[in-house]
């Protein structure tokens, strides 16, 4: 029988079969180390005098809690400090390579590993972040693994990892004008749910994830993790090989022909099985946005909240109503009705350089509604240089908006880009749980066009909604 | 390191009557900003902590050992501070009827058991509490099972993870016992495998 795509990618780095109920052992090609899911994992390895197996396999880079403004300055935060300051030693003493602030290379960790090419197809990709299943764009195997893991691949370049099941999602046809890879995934998880895809490795097909860039690719394999799936992966192609070609740690010469015919291979056999199947038609797609607490809780921009009395399982309905009043939202309400405070552009699901292009083809010639504020981030210091070499950095200036330096920022309010209590996002990130952007925030998950459009007329709402934008004065 | 070995456990069985219990509300992302591996109790549902009629700040239950929650518990972000929150508060089950894949893993390897059983029981089990506030739960990691007063339920886990936490192995020693595969397959590897030492451009 035909083996998957993720079948064919967990065979080649078996370094050990267990035996019957035994994980395999699995051999990890690339490990991504931030400031916060690694201090205790170091501190292992001290404890026990185990040196970095590969050191040479392994790259760090700050991004979780570090400021997005006056980065040239000492971290104010002392606690945040002594985390960046504790990754700066480890990687000193165990001589793991580090991108930290200020470096060329700096940025979220899944958007440094594909724009420095460090991630390829078939390799085993490993961070302690759940978002890590975004590099599965490129068809990798990547995965997000906790701390225990982390010093664990740090002392063997191995993991011990048990089977998973393979689910294929299709999603056919073409993507109607105005929607974006982002409205794809959080179809798919108001789809399968947020458990949904627990002991699954997702693969994306058909004829609309072919059609994706590569950058929006990522963002569809960065959400998987919201639908339960550790990994979520989409077999190489053309785009992909010519995306990683001219990247620093690409293969070059002979070495790139040998990586290419490897990478051809590795496509999903025609008479493979997976184990559940998922169809969604991307003609019916619309702008999606969230209006709960979980990713899952998610409706068309022209859909109105839902009515908790309407669901007929009693667990979702108490969800809901938990949801509805965390949120200060009434059921009926037309999302396009909703106003926010504060829109946030940026993170490992929507910070690359495509995402900010799209972002001020939008804001081009407007301006920022009063009372809201736009906060955009970009995803690392190299995708801020070509946006400022673009000049989308004065056009999110002339129209309001704060441009920042690279990092997670406001994703997960670890350094100072929060909201506060009751305040209400449109954000491009990938996680709308109580309290992920700031205590007592309420976040709407949303596309970059969405949020671009909401920054501009106050409410949420799609480019469609807005007025012509301004034309430049002749001169 | 070496984990305690865990055979039974018998403490106040708490009942957390939400689903989607993801990790951010486990512990809030302010407090992952230590470097230390203990002291992470107070961070511990630190936003639902601050409502008085949650249920770890009910008399019985605050010094609870066994947490009952709803489906799909321990979803989000793979930080591991969840698990040592939920230790080092005192928990050292937790029984659902669906757990994320990333926090299963990290309690495995923490010796925190995280059982997997039917909602239906998952129910019943919070009612039992319920009814009597600090009623004790008894976990037999061998038999696999939880019992409340005269009511027995069963829970799942792994082969592989019971074994572990029976014995309380260490995962990187029992890795380690295969170096000689691990040096073979190194040897094997494709030259052209990316490296994340400085390249020129």
């Amino acid at each position: 029988m035909g083996r998957t795509l993720a079948e064919k990618v967990w065979d080649a780095h078996v370094v050990r079969q267990g035996a019957a109920g035994e994980p395999d052992l699995l051999y990890i090609d690339l490990h991504l180390i931030h400031e916060v899911t690694s201090p205790q994992a170091f501190d292992g390895l001290r404890e026990a005098g185990r040196p970095v197996r590969r050191p040479d396999l392994t790259i760090a880079t700050e991004d979780h809690n570090i400021p997005t403004v006056d980065i040239d300055k000492p971290i104010a935060d002392l606690v945040s400090r002594t985390q960046v300051d504790t990754l700066r030693r480890n990687a000193a003493e165990f001589g793991v390579r580090i991108h930290s602030l200020g470096d060329l290379d700096q940025g979220i960790v899944h958007v440094v590993g594909p724009q420095t090419g460090l991630t390829q197809p078939g390799m085993t990709v490993v961070c302690g972040d759940s978002h890590t299943s975004t590099h599965g764009a490129f068809g990798a195997l990547a995965f997000g693994i906790g701390t225990s893991e982390v010093e664990h691949v740090l002392a063997t370049q191995t993991l011990p990892l048990a089977p998973f099941k393979t689910m294929a999602i299709t999603v056919d046809g073409e993507l109607p004008e105005g929607t974006t890879s982002k409205d794809i995934i959080l179809a798919v998880i108001a789809k399968i749910g947020t458990g949904g895809g627990q002991g699954y490795v997702l693969e994306y097909r058909g004829e609309a994830i072919r059609a994706l860039s590569m950058e929006s690719r990522l963002t569809v394999c960065n959400m998987s993790i919201e639908a339960g799936a550790r990994a979520g992966m989409i077999a190489p192609d053309e785009k992909t090989f010519a995306y990683i070609q001219d990247k620093p740690h690409a293969p070059k010469g002979a070495e790139w022909d040998a990586a290419v015919e490897w990478w051809s291979t590795l496509k999903t056999d025609d008479d493979a099985v997976f184990d559940a199947e998922v169809v969604i038609s991307a003609a019916d797609l619309e702008p999606f946005v969230t209006w709960g607490t979980n990713p899952g809780q998610g409706v068309p921009l022209s859909a109105s909240v839902p009515d908790p009395e309407q669901m007929a399982d009693a667990g979702e309905r108490a969800a809901a109503e938990r949801s509805l009043e965390y949120m200060g939202l009434a059921a009926g309400t037309p999302m396009r009705e909703i106003a926010v405070d504060t829109v946030f552009i940026g993170s490992c699901t929507n910070g690359r350089i495509e995402d900010l292009r799209i972002a001020a083809d939008v804001l081009k010639g407007r301006r920022v509604a009063d009372g809201v504020r736009l906060m955009v981030v970009p995803g690392s210091v190299r995708v801020r240089l070509q946006a400022v070499e673009e000049g989308l950095d004065q056009v999110f200036l002339d129209a309001g908006g704060e441009w920042r330096g690279a990092g997670c920022s406001m994703c997960l309010g670890m350094n100072p880009d929060q909201l506060t209590v009751g305040e209400r996002a449109a954000s491009t990130s990938n996680r709308n749980f109580e309290g992920r952007q700031g205590k007592g925030g309420r976040t709407h998950l949303v596309s970059v066009p969405v949020a671009a459009a909401t920054a501009v007329r106050g409410t949420l709402s799609s480019p469609a909604d807005l007025a012509p934008a301004a034309q430049p004065a002749l001169v | 390191m070496a984990l305690e070995p865990f055979t039974t456990h018998t403490g106040v069985g708490v009942p957390l009557r939400r689903s989607n219990v993801d990790t951010d509300q486990i512990i809030p992302a302010v407090y992952l900003k230590r470097v230390t591996k203990t002291g992470f109790e107070d961070g511990l549902f630190a936003a639902w902590r601050n409502d008085e009629s949650f249920v770890l700040n009910q008399e019985p239950f605050r010094a609870g050992s066994v947490l009952v929650a709803g489906p799909d518990f321990g979803t989000g972000s793979s930080r591991e501070h969840a698990v040592w929150a939920l230790k080092d508060y005192g928990f050292r089950v937790v029984l659902s009827s669906r757990f994320a894949d990333i926090f299963r893993g990290n309690s495995g390897k923490q010796g925190l058991l995280a059982g997997q059983m039917a909602q239906d029981d998952v129910e019943l089990l919070w009612k039992l509490l319920e009814n009597e506030p600090g009623a004790q739960v008894t976990v037999d990691l061998e038999a696999r099972t939880a019992t409340c007063g005269t009511s027995v339920f069963s829970f799942q886990v792994d082969d592989y993870t019971r074994w572990r936490l029976m014995e309380g192995l260490d995962d990187i020693g029992l890795t380690l016992r295969h170096e000689d595969a691990i040096d073979a397959f190194e040897a094997e590897r494709p030259s052209w495998k990316p490296k994340t030492l400085p390249v020129l451009s």
